[in-house]
């Protein structure tokens, strides 16, 4: 388990990274820029990452967190990469269904869910 | 009516710079006040989320950063309801202007949806006709579940 900032921690399962928002809630912009700083150079440095975003933890977030997850979304893609999330509690799940945003993420109930189906 | 036979649970305004911390304060009292007077979880996080999504627009969209900008509040909550405006000095906006993000050219863009999910959550967003201060009314026992705001054609 690897801290890359102090709101998220990082597992290597062999080929997958899961990364686990620390944080109950996500809203200020000091925390995106903490979770952007850590996301975007983890995905950068490792073409090809599968990555599973853990949301355990967290029972509030804003409309900037979906902009970083997009954001996020579009490296992973851009180096051959897989994102999936996981473990988003109901109403956390209902701001995503509100957006839309459940049909172009994979989001599994649990992060061994989500690992079943990853590219070997 | 004198105080003591109000039905007012909490009425007050603030006038706050226009920054992240402040707007936070407001909200704390806010929501610290929701959950004293038993207020459900669920309206608490309808009310919380929309506060957020409305300060942002205000701090960044409104006032565009400026810390010597200011945000006028007014706030009403009563046993039934709660009720807030809050506006920023910017120059306002036209709410009907906002494309729907739920739409397929908008789905991967990684902003524009605060408003849908105020409108999501809250019983009534309304805007006064400069659209520099918006007005949310969200009601204890709303039969309204969050994502019934229109469908994008």
């Amino acid at each position: 388990m690897d801290n890359a900032s102090p709101n998220l921690s990082l597992e290597f399962r062999g080929p997958v990274v899961i990364a686990t928002l620390t944080d109950e809630k996500i809203l200020d912009e000091d925390q995106l820029r903490g979770l952007e700083g850590s996301f975007l150079p983890l995905i950068e440095q490792t073409p090809g990452i599968q990555l599973i975003i853990d949301f355990t933890n967290v029972k509030f977030l804003t409309s900037s967190v979906l902009g970083l997850l997009i954001r996020i979304s579009k490296k992973a893609y851009e180096t051959e990469g897989e994102l999936r999330l996981c473990s988003i509690g109901p109403k956390i799940l209902e701001v995503f269904r509100i957006t839309r945003l459940d049909k172009i993420f994979d989001i599994s109930t649990s992060v061994d869910d989500a690992m079943v189906g990853l590219k070997k | 009516m004198s105080l003591a036979e109000s039905k007012d649970i909490l009425h007050k305004s603030w006038k706050i710079k226009n920054v992240e911390q402040e707007a936070n304060k407001v909200a704390c009292e806010v929501l610290k006040t929701l959950r004293s007077h038993d207020f459900d979880e669920d309206m608490v996080f309808a009310v919380h989320l929309s506060l957020e999504e409305a300060f942002v627009n205000a701090i960044k969209h409104g006032n565009h950063g400026d810390p010597q900008k200011n945000i006028s509040v007014e706030c009403l909550i009563t046993p039934d309801k709660f009720d807030i405006s809050i506006a920023d000095e910017g120059f306002g906006f036209d709410p009907g202007g906002i494309p729907d993000p739920r739409c397929d050219g908008n789905l991967y863009k990684s902003c524009g949806r605060g408003i849908l999910l105020i409108r999501s959550y809250m019983d009534v967003v309304e805007y006064n006709t400069r659209g520099n201060c918006i007005h949310l009314v969200k009601y204890r026992d709303t039969a309204k579940s969050p994502g019934q705001e229109k469908k994008c054609s």
